[in-house]
């Protein structure tokens, strides 16, 4: 699960001075033609970076974002949830592995990475820096971020680097089978019980800034990323990726009688885009620069994880087995 | 045996998120989901024998109603352990399984027959792991040694005797926990010779049991008490 494009860095009018404008210009044709860069093509380093930058993002947006899911594993209630909620978040972490592969073919190892993100030096969604209070938020994530993600995503995998738009498609496909869980997680607490009803309606509120976060800045103050638009490195603005969320899932969240949080909340009819509430970006920046309610909480989890386990990793590298078998 | 596979598949799932690399993670992750599956398929046999819905014998049960072994409430503890008590687990799972495909009890046969097929790949993961770390570092054979000789008396507590050990005997419908802790060890034995590790002498590890009867250890009612959380909330609210 992924937000997008808000953390990249300005650009620089000579980043790409040092380049060969010959084949910076074969590369941008191949591009506008609609190909895709494979790992061993030439690409500017500026490009290669970014990418790096973005799909090391997304990746442990997915570990992190096992986490407050996670935690509900063991309390779901009741077989069926347990099972698929099993299944969903190992999903999660298996993008992850995909992810990191595809980030590893440009040049950086997945080691460096997950070292980056316990140092704090790359990001991860914003999201996930909120805690789970109850079975609801773990509904929400389910259903609504979930859905968010899907919406970034789906628009990232025709994107122009090819080996993270094909882990986009698998990602994709999966992704939209949590959709469907979610949702029929939350339509349960719609039509239950008044409990059932308000634990959601609290997860709702609780939730609904932060979701308003997760696909960045507004355009109106983010960073330029023309390049990165041309290059199809960046595939939407932040404001048109919230847009289309808020056209595909604010209806379905009044269909099912909950009151979305924001007094001002409408679809403007001339513009054909949603009014709503300026989300809080002084917050935004004061969350994602470590301030949130469980910034420091997920990397210390992610820290331990990886200090636990590297004995583990380290007898890996030290292979003295007389005989392993093949794994299938 | 569907109580020691609810557990276990709870204990399983913790590692969801805290692997020791992201393939271990994934893979804990996977068979504690088939383990859950098991537990299902065979609380639903008894549920057509005449007991509650899967969900609330599952879910609603005290410690002392429990008849798993203790062995699988014990918690996670570090990698070796867990992967330890996977490798000695799930080697007698897997066995169990294969003798029940011959049940006189033909749901259960039928259950057995599909479950079988999933431990095959829990059997060889684990036996892949043990072989790597069980001859690789120092500290992964020391590590793997300790947990060895820390699980064997719970391990052993997996063949305690239900009360109708004879009669579930003689109807055929199982051959037995004495049965299986011989193939068990025979098994277990294999594995561990082709690793720098050393077994505990069969002779003097006393079994740790209880678990069959209910008596537990202080893990077990957290851990329930955790699993059943949110259902408690509303009993009578479909989820």
């Amino acid at each position: 699960m992924y937000g997008g494009g808000n953390t990249f860095e300005v650009i620089k009018a000579d980043d790409v001075a040092q380049e060969d404008p010959i084949l910076l210009a074969v590369f941008e044709a191949r591009i506008a033609r609609g190909e895709k860069i494979e790992p061993t093509d030439w690409m500017p380093q500026l490009y290669r970076k970014q990418l790096i930058r973005m799909i090391e993002q997304h990746g442990h947006s997915e570990i992190i974002g096992a986490l407050p899911e996670g935690t509900w594993i063991t309390r779901a209630p009741g077989f069926k949830r347990k099972m698929a909620l099993m299944a969903k978040v190992q999903d999660e972490v298996g993008h992850a592995q995909l992810l990191y592969s595809a980030a590893e073919t440009l040049g950086k190892s997945r080691e460096q990475m997950i070292d980056d993100l316990i140092t704090g030096k790359s990001k991860y969604s914003n999201i996930f820096n909120y805690p789970t209070f109850t079975w609801a938020d773990c509904c929400f994530i389910s259903w609504l971020v979930d859905a968010g993600a899907i919406v970034n995503q789906l628009a990232n995998a025709k994107g122009s680097y090819g080996p993270y738009c094909r882990a986009l498609d698998r990602i994709c496909a999966e992704e939209s089978f949590h959709l469907k869980y979610g949702h029929h997680c939350v339509i349960y607490l719609a039509s239950g019980t008044q409990k059932q009803r308000d634990m959601f309606q609290a997860a709702l509120n609780r939730w609904w800034p932060p979701m308003m976060h997760f696909f960045g800045p507004s355009d109106k103050i983010s960073v330029h990323t023309e390049m990165l638009m041309k290059w199809k490195v960046k595939m939407g603005s932040n404001d048109d990726m919230r847009n289309q969320f808020l056209d595909m899932y604010v209806p379905k969240i009044w269909e099912l009688g909950f009151v979305i949080p924001d007094p001002n909340l409408k679809k403007n009819e001339e513009t054909g885009r949603w009014d709503y509430t300026e989300p809080d970006w002084e917050e935004f920046k004061r969350v994602i620069n470590g301030g949130g309610p469980c910034n420091k909480e997920r990397l210390e989890v992610r820290r331990i994880a990886e200090e636990r386990g590297k004995w583990v990793r380290e007898a890996l590298k030290t292979p003295k087995a007389k005989y392993v078998m093949p794994l299938a | 045996m569907a109580d020691d596979q609810l557990i276990i598949g709870h204990r399983n799932s913790e590692w969801t998120g805290f692997g020791p690399l992201l393939e271990e993670d994934i893979a804990f992750s996977s068979m504690a989901q088939d383990k859950i599956g098991h537990s299902l398929a065979l609380y639903t046999i008894l549920h057509e024998l005449g007991e509650s819905d899967p969900d609330t014998v599952a879910f609603t049960r005290n410690a002392n109603q429990f008849h798993n072994s203790i062995f699988t409430e014990l918690a996670n503890q570090e990698y070796d352990f867990s992967l330890i008590r996977h490798f000695l687990y799930d080697t007698a799972e897997a066995l169990r399984f294969e003798l029940l495909t011959n049940s006189t009890c033909e749901p259960l046969a039928q259950v057995a027959r599909k479950v079988r097929g999933e431990l095959r790949y829990h059997t060889l993961h684990a036996k892949t792991w043990m072989k790597q770390l069980g001859s690789a570092t120092e500290e992964s054979v020391s590590r793997l040694q300790k947990s060895l000789e820390q699980a064997m008396p719970y391990a052993l507590g997996m063949f305690e005797e239900s009360p109708y050990e004879k009669e579930i005997m003689e109807a055929g419908i199982f051959e037995g926990e004495q049965k299986l802790k011989e193939l068990w060890m025979a098994k277990v034995e294999e594995t561990i010779s082709q690793t720098s590790l050393h077994l505990p002498d069969w002779k003097i590890v006393q079994p740790i049991n209880g678990g069959r009867i209910g008596k537990h250890t202080e893990h077990l009612q957290p851990l329930l008490d955790e699993m059943s959380e949110v259902f408690r909330i509303d009993p009578g609210a479909e989820w």
